[in-house]
């Protein structure tokens, strides 16, 4: 059985059930890597150049992972565009070259692109290409990758149910829903899905907020009827799909009564949060705001002081408001 | 009507040509100095590239001037640049200054529609001065093109370089102020002719390629002044990006002269097979391309944390391998020391030369092995 490396990084969070429906629909056995170690973080930030962003540098890690562990094929998309006249990010498109300059010894690619900012003809055709791998028929890839897109929505419904995505492709896989405690507050998250929901880049932001006992509103949690007309307030579209739904979700969260504040999580050196945050932050006027910037360096406990600080902060003015409304003279 | 613009090299020239003959009265952005960086560095988000906080800085001095019209270019990314004019926007704004921010919006890279958002800026121009404002700012945009090449010919080889650099300034000063195509002609020509009148030396010129991002190159105060710093070491460069030659790929169609651009592209696979927004693809196939030129050596140079060209050094590795040639990548941002950068490239120049001196011991010997008689 032909086997193929899928790392557990960067879009798996977004389109693991589509990917792995679809190989294993054509025969292919799908090996995933493991979920971000300190030794993934270790290689990849030996493999890959300095200036990269972490989430880059953590896949590399992941791929490493799966060279070795002797898959016959990786799977390393080409992501340049997933809906019309936007784009992920430069790195994203690049991809599979960084990947095969860098490091040694790989399996073969399988560098399927996906670009569909004009047309998705070309992604139809190149989905066919990659099937032939597997020496399948056009009618059977076609049937594969539709059956793909079918338990990606589904897996995808799963998470709008206050589940992260991660948790979502687990309970798609057959796991136990985790128990969400009781909640004090409503926190807005936000951040690149491939930072925030990663274990070992956001450093458990999500778990540590729940502990504190804040619920995490997440962008995959609201409507994207809701984030597009949010984010079409702006003069200019934005051109990249996350930091539109970002943009979008955080208009949507600033208005939003039920949320007591909004945390923003980004990267260290990331070309679009280093704008997107900007106009995010400039906007929020009703709600508390924080950002936070992780890389390889940072330490987790340095992030939950200012969780604690900003969760802390947050009760303090909301009993100051209540006692406010109490009558001086009864 | 008092209109500015962001500074990008010598390309303030050109641009002040088509504005003020457009009937606009210019404010040219004062030079970049500290406190144009500093400014900008202050209002800008920290993780902004270079050219971001350079702009934001230019913007603020020629708003203090006076300035009540920004034109600012726009794009439809990957790249973060197609975002900037919304982001400075917001930042002037909240800066309390009142202005007008138009943003030259090429959705498919069309030179009609350029004109006529130009035009529609301009107001009161006929057609015929529209266009003749363009062909003239055109004309002078090769003109300085032509003189920064005739630069990075001589300096390398001059003997007294601080001549060269003033003559080079003073030339460049000429250029801006004159009102016809003879006074161009007539500053360029005796410009040019003096600069190559000046002693040379016979010392060996080593030929380096830079290549990177587009502001990066053409703007000096956002390289720390590179291709001057080069020109004194005797390294003799050429880069990727001119002006002219990006105007004409990018807003002409190529119509306006030959270019190169589809063998550059071409010349990027197998190394880097898409775009990738930017000027990544540009970076490595010129990279490849100076190492089939022969080359000596090779330097990248960017804004940290730019995106595309962080690609392009990902793969440069692979492109220094297997063409044989040394490749350096240099990023700039506010914290970089002129002291520094000054260092990393007197070593990386050193390194070549020794690298020359070795490959023709080895040359002499392999000739020396290959005529000895009787054997």
């Amino acid at each position: 059985m032909i086997k193929v490396g899928i790392p557990h990084s960067l879009f798996y969070f977004y389109y693991y059930p589509l990917w792995k429906t679809f190989f294993e629909e054509l025969g292919a056995q799908v090996v995933r890597s493991h979920p971000t170690s300190r030794l993934t973080v270790d290689q990849g930030v030996r493999l890959a150049v300095d200036e990269a962003c972490f989430p880059i540098k953590v896949y590399f890690g992941h791929v490493k992972e799966l060279a070795d562990r002797g898959v016959d094929y990786l799977f390393v998309p080409r992501l340049v565009s997933v809906e019309p006249k936007s784009y992920i990010c430069p790195k994203f498109m690049g991809l599979p070259d960084m990947i095969r300059a860098c490091i040694s010894h790989l399996p073969p690619l399988i560098d399927i692109t996906v670009d569909v900012s004009k047309t998705d003809k070309f992604l139809h055709k190149d989905i066919i290409r990659v099937g032939r791998i597997f020496g399948a028929s056009s009618k059977s890839i076609r049937a594969a990758y539709q059956k793909g897109l079918q338990e990606l929505r589904f897996c995808r419904a799963l998470a709008t149910q206050g589940l992260t995505p991660q948790e979502a492709i687990r309970v798609w896989e057959g796991d136990q829903a985790p128990e969400v405690g009781p909640e004090r507050l409503r926190l807005g998250v936000l951040g690149h899905g491939y930072s925030l929901y990663d274990g070992v880049i956001s450093m458990n932001l999500i778990q540590h907020l729940r502990t504190l006992g804040c619920r995490a509103i997440l962008a995959e949690h609201v409507d994207p009827g809701v984030i597009e007309i949010h984010a079409a307030t702006l003069c200019k579209r934005v051109f990249w799909t996350l930091g539109r739904n970002m943009v979008g979700s955080a208009l949507h969260f600033d208005q939003d009564e039920q949320i007591d504040g909004i945390v923003y999580l980004a990267c260290f050196g990331c070309g679009p949060d280093s704008l997107i945050g900007e106009i995010i932050e400039r906007r929020i006027v009703n709600k508390p705001f924080i950002m936070l910037t992780v890389d390889e360096h940072t330490g987790e406990a340095g992030m939950i002081t200012r969780l604690e600080a900003f969760v802390d902060m947050i009760e303090r003015n909301r009993r100051r408001a209540i006692e406010n409304h109490f009558s001086a003279h009864g | 009507m008092k209109i500015t613009f962001p500074h990008m090299g010598n390309a303030h020239i050109p641009i002040k040509a088509l504005l003020s003959g457009l009937k606009l009265e210019v404010i040219p952005p004062p030079p970049i100095t500290k406190r144009t960086l500093e400014l900008g560095v202050k209002y800008s988000p920290e993780f902004a590239c270079l050219p971001l906080k350079i702009s934001v800085g230019s913007f603020i001095e020629a708003l203090e001037q006076g300035a009540d019209t920004v034109l600012m270019a726009g794009g439809w990314g990957p790249c973060r640049f197609g975002y900037y004019a919304q982001v400075e926007r917001d930042i002037l704004q909240d800066l309390g200054y009142s202005f007008r921010m138009v943003v030259l919006e090429a959705p498919d890279f069309k030179l009609s529609e350029l004109l006529n958002q130009i035009k529609d800026l301009a107001g009161k121009v006929t057609t015929m001065e529209a266009v003749r404002a363009a062909l003239f700012a055109w004309f002078k945009l090769n003109a300085v093109d032509r003189l920064e090449i005739c630069l990075e010919k001589v300096l390398p080889r001059a003997v007294h370089k601080d001549e060269v650099m003033k003559t080079y300034h003073l030339a460049l000063q000429e250029i801006d102020q004159a009102d016809s195509r003879e006074q161009v002609n007539r500053a360029l020509s005796r410009m040019t002719t003096y600069m190559e009148s000046f002693e040379q030396h016979h010392q060996p010129v080593l030929r380096l390629g830079l290549v990177g991002e587009i502001y990066t190159i053409l703007e000096p105060s956002c390289n720390y002044h590179i291709i001057e710093q080069l020109g004194r070491m005797n390294v003799e460069v050429k880069r990727s990006v001119y002006t002219s030659n990006w105007v004409n790929d990018h807003l002409l169609g190529g119509m306006a002269k030959r270019t190169n651009r589809r063998q550059i592209l071409a010349s990027a696979r197998p190394y880097l097979n898409y775009f990738v927004g930017g000027h990544g693809r540009e970076t490595v196939g010129y990279a490849v391309e100076f190492a089939r030129q022969r080359f000596d050596g090779i330097i990248q140079i960017g804004p940290l944390t730019c995106m595309p060209e962080i690609v392009a050094q990902s793969v440069l590795g692979q492109v220094g391998e297997q063409e044989g040639i040394p490749v350096m990548t240099m990023y700039f941002d506010e914290h970089s020391g002129a002291a520094g950068i000054q260092t990393r490239l007197e070593a990386f120049v050193d390194m070549l030369q020794r690298r020359n001196r070795l490959n023709q011991l080895q040359i002499q010997e392999d000739d020396v092995h290959a005529y000895v008689p009787g054997c």
